[in-house]
């Protein structure tokens, strides 16, 4: 079985500030991060490698610098990682995004399923795996709690969905994004990581997938433009009370005094 | 992206979630804002609905300006092939010019799948809605974590496809409205390759979205082992406690835990955040509470725009007196009996 996981790099920090006079991005942290919900999505594949036996191959979209999220991958026990790396690809909203990523996964070969964290902690719009199911027209279960019973055909899954849980049987190949809470994920291994610093890394360029026409992807394939960005519009904020610690527990529980405490 | 004869589309598309013939409340949501919206461009309002049992739909939908309402009777429980095929023929025939589809686990499933079926724009999770000059919708979403906005246009290729989470918009009942015109159709389309075994209802009670009293943990919390002190806090309040979403991120919180547009919207009587600094994204599912009492350390955190009773000072110092005097509290009522 193979298992193809996307896996993005976002900064440390999502939070960005704007400085409101110069409408300059600030961006409190420079560090890069591997996104928290995909660890998740690799610790899904990894638990499938346990039990029957995978390839584990990893892709992530991004600068050369992402090559770290394919180590850190290798270093959990991912087998190969992918870096889909092209000028022309930056800039891309969820329709391009996904379009990359599905002409980059065919152009690495047959997965019999792909796994994706449920969002980005940076984009946090949870609409990109959707998107890459639906390029490659496979069935897609979102918000997934449990994969069980997965055989070479099929696989017996449970998701969430409002006020319910559903179980459903889905047929390989498919797209599962999975829920965080559900997949903890596994402590690097010394072992694997010093192995995974010498692995080679494939690196897919424009030139390596079927559809080479640039206006396909980044910016130029995306539907969607930033038209401008601004600090939100700030409202007349109230006058704080301030108090110490047991005026301002007073003062709180005076207006807890309507609830009705349990 | 394939680039749309523009002028061949128009009207906007509201799909209205429905469930055991229940429309979900965002539907009529999502009605009024594409009305407000609709009024700006002298366009007509649809909406489609799938499922079973869609007999009481239309009246659910009383006082919604429709023009035409879709009715399509399938299968109730969502599968992406079989709804993304439903609502992708339905787009086909209508050509709206715009799709505002719920942010629900449902609507952000079939969202993507129908933007990449039609090639065309997807913003998820506005926070409010815009015509331009041009008649493009100008879709507006927290950016970077929430501290920033961000105009967003699909400026060449239709439909304009949106997501908007529930309890962001406004519904609408006009009194003296005309009945939509009611367009009922049976599918028989199935999905060898996805099938539903069984659902499950979840237990009601124990979520956050459910608790009339929530206590809200934020950046301002600065070691994991401090949550203990404001769940205790929540629990002598008989509530619970939720989170923003800095504490989901560190894994110390759940994301079921977590208020905001990535999280959950509620609506409790009583909040209280606990150094929670207020972004667009956290407010943006939060800003129905009834009773907001926010102690935050900074001033001119953004919290304190919305809240009902802005307590400016420290956490640290404010929470264990909190729960002391509850504790005393509840030990006055049990000598009393």
């Amino acid at each position: 079985m193979k298992i193809a996981v996307c896996m993005k790099q976002v900064p440390a920090v999502s939070e960005g500030n704007m400085d409101p006079e110069t409408g300059v991005l600030l961006r409190a942290g420079l560090e890069a991060i591997v996104n928290v919900y995909d660890l998740s999505a690799l610790e899904a594949a990894l638990k499938i490698k346990d039990s029957r036996g995978a390839s584990v191959h990893v892709f992530t979209m991004g600068p050369a610098k992402a090559e770290n999220v394919l180590r850190e991958a290798f270093a959990m026990g991912a087998d190969e990682g992918w870096l889909i790396c092209d000028k022309a690809f930056a800039g891309a909203d969820v329709l391009a995004t996904s379009y990359t990523l599905m002409q980059s996964i065919r152009a690495a070969g047959d997965y019999d399923l792909i796994l994706c964290g449920k969002q980005t902690t940076d984009g946090d719009t949870a609409q990109v795996s959707g998107g890459l199911a639906r390029w490659m027209n496979l069935p897609h279960v979102n918000w997934t709690t449990e994969i069980m019973d997965i055989s070479d055909a099929d696989m017996k899954v449970r998701y969430s969905m409002e006020n319910r849980m559903v179980t459903a049987s889905v047929s390989l190949p498919c797209l599962v994004s999975v829920e965080k809470d559900s997949f903890v994920p596994r402590m690097p291994s010394l072992k694997l990581k010093i192995s995974g610093k010498k692995k080679e890394i494939h690196v897919l360029t424009m030139e390596d997938l079927e559809d080479k026409d640039k206006e396909h992807y980044g910016l130029s394939g995306s539907a969607t433009r930033v038209r401008k960005i601004f600090p939100p519009p700030r409202t007349k904020q109230q006058e704080p009370v301030t108090l110490g610690g047991a005026g301002a527990a007073e003062y709180i529980l005076s207006q807890l005094g309507h609830a009705n405490l349990s | 992206m394939r680039k749309s004869n523009i002028g061949e589309w128009s009207g906007i598309l509201v799909y209205v979630e429905c469930r055991k013939g229940k429309v979900h409340p965002v539907g009529r949501e999502l009605i009024g804002e594409a009305w407000r919206l609709a009024e700006e461009l002298g366009a007509a309002v649809y909406a489609v609905a799938a499922g079973s049992g869609l007999d009481d739909i239309s009246s659910q939908l009383t006082g919604c300006p429709l023009e035409k309402l879709y009715l399509y009777e399938t299968d109730d429980e969502y599968t992406p092939i079989v709804y993304e095929n439903i609502i992708a023929g339905c787009i086909e025939k209508l050509k709206p010019s715009i799709v505002l589809i719920g942010g629900t686990y449902e609507g952000r499933a079939l969202a993507p799948r129908l933007a990449v079926a039609f090639e065309s724009g997807l913003t998820a999770d506005c926070t409010s809605l815009e015509i331009d000059t041009e008649g493009n919708l100008i879709q507006i979403r927290p950016a970077f974590g929430g501290n920033v906005m961000a105009s967003i246009v699909t400026a060449h290729s239709r439909p304009q496809f949106a997501t908007v989470r529930p309890g962001v918009m406004e519904p609408v009942f006009e009194e003296s409205l005309r009945e939509p015109v009611i367009v009922r159709e049976m599918v028989n389309l199935t999905d060898e390759r996805f099938k539903v075994l069984e659902v499950k209802e979840t237990e009601s009670g124990d979520s956050i979205t459910e608790q009339n009293i929530l206590v809200v943990a934020g950046r301002g919390v600065r070691k994991k082992e401090d949550l203990e002190m404001l769940r205790e806090l929540s629990e002598l309040l008989g509530g619970k406690l939720a989170s923003s979403r800095a504490l989901v991120e560190k894994g110390w919180m759940s994301p079921r835990e977590q208020i905001g547009l990535s999280g959950n919207a509620v609506s409790p009587q009583y909040m209280i955040t606990c150094g929670v600094s207020g972004t667009v994204q956290f407010m943006a599912g939060m800003k129905q509470t009834k009773n907001i009492i926010a102690i935050n350390e900074d001033p001119s955190a953004r919290i304190f725009e919305i809240a009902h009773y802005p307590v400016c000072g420290d956490l640290y110092g404010i929470v264990p007196e909190l729960i002391e005097r509850l504790k005393m509290q509840k030990g006055d009522d049990f000598t009393g009996i």
